[in-house]
């Protein structure tokens, strides 16, 4: 515990050293404004609610999330100081969730940021605070599952680029599981079940489940499965592949 | 006290440590010396607990690395190869991250970090980025990090490397007086350093132990303890070689080398012979005249290449 905490605070601190955590926010910022008010069809609607501004999110986190996901180990693998930290008393799963809460509380600062967002829309119309609250916990439950399994495939390499291509296509695949395109492809010759389970896996499957306010618990408790699975995953990477 | 049992690591059919088994007790300094790839730093990451070995048992102060890691390190601290940092944090966040991983109360690490900052002089640049610092700074906040708690165990992969040496000096004063009950681990490639801080040497070759004894052992094993080291006007090499040959104390002589109308040529003693006695004796009443006379300790290069390599220097 004492370990997690140590690194948590080192990592986010570390988040704002570096340009990274600016650079993000402000894109992270600047995207969800224009999927809100300009993709999302906000005015052209003239219904006050947030659900183009939620919509956008997988797409958005597809994008930028393996972005701040791909340097947790990659890089700790590559200048060695991986073999500073795991010397240190601080066991290898407190590591790892120590970096993860840190990369998905950042997250959750750039999402708390959005807020203005909602204050919008409460000035312009009545909306249905309940539905926008769920909507957020679902988004910030994405979040940590792109994390999760960005953390587990960063482990994977030395190099960020390529932990940032392979948690990108892995994340895509998770969205994309549940998109009609595919789950239509697929039903026409796999037996239902398949379908379901497939479709069951889809991170928009669950997010869309969230947004509509209704806050099932087998959405949340998806989303925390896919996170400790990833971070389990994560632990037995960073075990396997700390000193090569 | 570290405590290692037929140590050894495979790295596909690379066999880095070939069944390595030794103990190191407190108050013991113990210079790890070998070529490159001789398995000095895998020996290191795995008493650590960085590396599993491939099979073998390692205990550090009662805490065995393979079932107990973290008891282990809590009591170990570690500079690793190339001391590795975060170059975005400076040496004092790096300070209390590893202050706080080891779990130091904040009071006590407040005062350590201004003791640890003065003893490996720190004080200009602790609040500089680390990637801002020079290679010789990187060192000392690595060593600063290892030394950080007073550890009872110090692991020290290469701890003078990228030093120059006024800063060699300084650490090696630093691992002295630190030194007393505690178990010092330290690799390195400059075999003059163990004679400094070591009491203790051991040379690693192919993943196994040629050597083990204190660093006076070292060069005293060497073909060059005492052998006499002279040097004549060249005119007069060859007579002198002839009468110093004719004595019975002398086993042979070698490593002749002439340079600048002067010859110096070593006579090597036969065993337990009062060698420099009956050299003295000789030139005394001889035609020729000593320029210069040396009684050599032992060369600790010629033993590490003798012991690592099976040859022996030649002309060092």
């Amino acid at each position: 515990m004492r370990g997690t905490m140590t690194v948590f605070r080192r990592e986010l601190a570390g988040y704002f050293g570096t340009p990274v955590a600016y650079v993000f926010l402000v894109i992270f910022l600047i995207l969800a404004g224009v999927f809100t008010w300009q993709l999302g069809g906000y005015y052209e609607l003239e219904q006050a609610d947030l659900r183009g501004f939620f919509t956008f999110h997988p797409w958005l986190y597809l994008a930028l999330i393996p972005a701040l996901s791909m340097r947790l180990w990659a890089e700790e693998r590559r200048s060695g100081t991986i073999e500073f930290l795991m010397t240190l008393p601080i066991s290898t799963g407190g590591a790892v969730l120590g970096k993860f809460l840190a990369a998905w509380a950042f997250t959750g600062l750039g999402l708390a940021l959005t807020v203005t967002n909602w204050w919008t829309v409460n000035y312009l119309g009545e909306p249905d605070n309940g539905v926008i609250l769920a909507s957020y916990l679902g988004s910030f439950l994405m979040a940590g599952g792109f994390l999760a399994v960005g953390s587990a495939l960063s482990a994977l390499t030395k190099n960020q680029v390529s932990a940032f291509v392979l948690t990108f296509t892995a994340s895509l695949l998770f969205v994309l599981a549940g998109f009609p395109a595919v789950t239509d492809a697929i039903s026409g010759w796999a037996p239902d079940w398949f379908v379901a389970s497939i479709r069951n896996l889809s991170f928009l499957d669950h997010f869309d489940a969230i947004t509509r306010g209704v806050v099932d618990a087998r959405d949340v408790l998806y989303f925390l499965s896919v996170i400790a699975l990833f971070l389990f995953g994560s632990a037995v990477i960073v075990d396997q592949k700390k000193a090569d | 006290m570290i405590e290692i049992k037929n140590l050894t690591k495979r790295f596909g059919h690379i066999t880095a440590v070939d069944d390595l088994s030794f103990r190191v007790q407190p108050g013991e300094v113990l210079g790890f010396l070998g070529p490159n790839g001789a398995g000095k730093s895998t020996t290191m990451k795995m008493v650590t607990g960085f590396l599993a070995p491939t099979s073998g048992a390692i205990s550090v102060c009662g805490h065995d690395v393979l079932t107990d890691a973290a008891g282990a390190q809590a009591a170990i601290g570690y500079l690793p190869e190339g001391a590795p940092l975060y170059p975005d944090m400076n040496p004092r966040s790096m300070m209390r991250f590893v202050g706080r991983a080891r779990g130091m109360a904040p009071s006590r690490l407040t005062a350590r970090i201004d003791e640890v900052c003065r003893l490996v002089h720190l004080e200009a640049v602790m609040d500089q980025r680390i990637e801002t610092l020079s290679k010789g700074f990187k060192r000392r906040v690595g060593l600063a990090l290892a030394i950080l708690n007073d550890p009872e165990v110090l692991i020290l992969d290469e701890p003078t490397d990228g030093l120059d040496p006024n800063q060699k000096h300084e650490v090696r004063e630093l691992i002295r007086t630190m030194s007393a009950g505690k178990v010092i681990v330290l690799s390195t490639h400059i075999l003059e350093e163990v004679e400094a801080v070591c009491t203790r040497a051991m040379i690693v070759a192919e993943g196994s132990i040629k050597f083990d004894g204190t660093p006076a052992e070292l060069r005293g094993s060497s073909r060059f303890a005492g052998a006499i080291e002279i040097a004549v006007a060249s005119d007069h090499a060859e007579v002198a070689q002839r009468d110093l040959a004719e004595l019975a104390s002398v086993s042979h002589i070698g490593e002749v080398v002439e340079a600048e109308g002067e010859t110096r040529f070593v006579v090597f003693p036969a065993t337990d012979a009062p060698l420099l006695e009956d050299v003295q004796r000789v030139a005394a009443g001889a035609s020729w005249s000593l320029v210069r006379l040396a009684v050599d300790r032992g060369r600790m290069d010629d033993v590490f290449r003798t012991v690592t390599t099976g040859q022996s220097a030649q002309g060092a």
